[in-house]
């Protein structure tokens, strides 16, 4: 598979508050993410890892080492356009990225900046908005949608521009367990059906176990990178850097540490309880 | 659908002036000022007066929604009368004090409340039919050759479709900003003006504190979506004017000429 997006000893920092310290938020990042993979990136607030999401399309620039989008240098103003076509962002607070008063006009931004034909941009409006589950919603006023609606237009608005990525920057923060649900499902439906990759960055434990690479990061830096089986399971690290580890795995590295034999890679629920039977049955 | 939008007080509908393409009714909306504005005496006001009724008609437009808008503007009104009525020199009807009304006096005030009545009752009505969207939408493509001269057209037209579209957002977010300081004691009813005035700084500050935090945003999320200003934009929906707008022009057109003739009769 060929790489989507590349880090290479990446670093940046914040310009610094008058007469403070410079806020060092990215310190040597080197990742790579693959096409059509599904990746949550973990950290606490302050980590970075917001940080690292808006050099993936170059809303920021690197201040060290550089960054690779289908092998497009960010730092290339002329292929600016190009590279925040093919990987879109969809960020935390619905109500400021949606730019118009109606469904259909929204979703038609993208590709309204990027010049497609009239009639090419009806249909992938329409096809967009089928995507993530919207059509009927077409002619609506956003404002009268719920939370988790507004981000699915605001998802149908990047898919319009036919990305390769989609980058979701905490998108699921202020939602309710039922918008998060929506979102949830409507990006994991993209990345099968269509081969989306899917960058989420969420500090949410249950995200992260659906995924099929999680990266940890801390202070900066990438601290663990790996499935979530082989990630989530380390509990004492992650508490180590303010993260909890899903409420299956806690559980049962409480019941390892009373001397119950289970192992510790059950991250669903189902699989939880069947590893506790399993045990329990010995 | 869309008669929620706050502003521009839209009235959905189906008829012929809804129909219309923004363009045309645009248009139409400033023959029809010029018309008012050259009508003279009470047959070239008559054939005006004609117009606005044909355009209620067609429109569907409840009256009465029409002449509620005009309560803002009683006053200016009334003014206008007065002014008009004491200070026009001519042939005295009656005097007191420091005051004469004369001839000219009356017939000026009334055509004068006539055409301000008739000017805001016919744009009413085009912002009653037309969707702030398609207005929108139809001052840009109208006043598109302005480009060539540098006037940002497309830029203040996106200003001003970013403005509706926060308007409902700012009005929520008002709200919650306002049961929060009710919350803590905050009291906006009571008092004196100034008192009032002043309860509203505490909402007025977060108010527009987040308005530059969501214009922040906004701007990036626009960025990354790949807005780069007018330069190689297309569109969702194109303007097409269609037979009906020529036809309704062309008849305008008769109509304003007629004006303008009658006007010059004096009549």
């Amino acid at each position: 598979m060929s790489d989507i997006i590349k880090t290479e000893n990446l670093t940046f920092s914040y310009p610094p508050d008058e007469g403070k310290e410079p806020v060092q938020a990215l310190r040597g990042v080197d990742l790579t993410i693959e096409q059509g993979s599904f990746v949550v990136i973990l950290g606490h607030n302050g980590s970075g890892k917001s940080t690292l999401a808006k050099h993936m399309n170059a809303v920021l620039l690197p201040e060290g080492g550089r960054v690779w989008v289908s092998g497009m240098d960010t730092s290339d103003e002329a292929l600016l356009l190009e590279i925040r076509r093919r990987v879109g962002m969809v960020f935390q607070n619905p109500d400021n990225q949606i730019v118009a008063n109606v469904v259909e006009e929204d979703v038609a931004f993208g590709p309204e900046n990027l010049g497609v034909p009239t009639e090419e941009i009806q249909k992938r409006v329409a096809a967009a908005l089928k995507a993530v589950g919207m059509e009927e919603f077409t002619l609506h006023a956003p404002h009268h949608l719920s939370g988790g609606q507004k981000q699915r237009v605001a998802i149908a608005g990047i898919i319009a521009m036919e990305p390769a990525c989609i980058v979701l920057d905490e998108a699921t923060a202020m939602l309710d367990p039922l918008g998060r649900r929506e979102v949830l499902d409507t990006v994991k439906r993209l990345n099968c059906e269509k081969g989306i990759t899917i960058v989420l960055i969420t500090h949410h434990m249950d995200e992260a176990a659906m995924s099929g690479r999680v990266v940890v990061m801390n202070d900066g830096k990438v601290v663990m990178d790996g499935t979530p089986e082989e990630v989530l399971v380390r509990v004492e690290e992650l508490r180590a850097i303010g993260l909890a580890a899903p409420h299956t795995v806690e559980l049962l590295h409480g019941l390892r540490q009373d001397g119950f034999d289970v192992p510790l890679n059950a991250l669903g629920i189902k699989a939880c309880a069947d590893a506790i039977a399993g045990s329990l049955r010995k | 659908m869309l008669k929620d939008i706050t502003l521009g007080q839209f009235f959905p509908g189906n008829s012929l002036a809804h129909k219309l393409d923004p363009r045309t009714k645009i248009l139409l909306t400033v023959l029809y000022i010029v018309a008012l504005f050259c009508a003279k005496w009470f047959v070239s006001y008559a054939v005006v007066a004609a117009l606005l009724v044909t355009g209620v008609k067609v429109s569907g437009v409840a009256p009465k929604a029409l002449v509620r808008g005009l309560k803002p503007i009683l006053f200016i009104i009334c003014f206008t009368a007065v002014l008009n009525l004491f200070y026009t020199p001519g042939e005295e009807i009656a005097a007191f004090w420091i005051f004469k009304i004369t001839k000219e006096g009356i017939a000026t005030a009334f055509f004068m409340v006539l055409r301000i009545t008739m000017l805001i009752m016919g744009t009413f009505l085009l912002t009653y039919t037309t969707s702030p969207i398609a207005l929108t939408d139809g001052l840009e493509t109208l006043l598109g050759p302005l480009k060539k001269i540098r006037v940002p057209v497309h830029e203040l037209s996106m200003i001003m479709s970013i403005a509706l579209r926060m308007i409902p957002t700012l009005i929520e977010e008002t709200d919650k900003i306002m049961s929060a300081q009710k919350a803590r004691g905050a009291d906006f009813e009571t008092g004196s003006l100034f008192q009032r005035a002043k309860a509203l700084v505490p909402i007025l500050v977060p108010l527009f504190i987040s308005a530059f935090r969501r214009a922040d945003e906004l701007a990036v999320a626009m960025e990354c979506r790949c807005y780069h200003g007018d330069s190689g934009r297309t569109k969702l929906h194109v303007l097409h004017y269609q037979t009906r707008d020529y036809l309704v022009l062309a008849a305008y057109a008769v109509v304003l000429a007629g004006v303008l003739a009658l006007a010059r009769f004096g009549l």
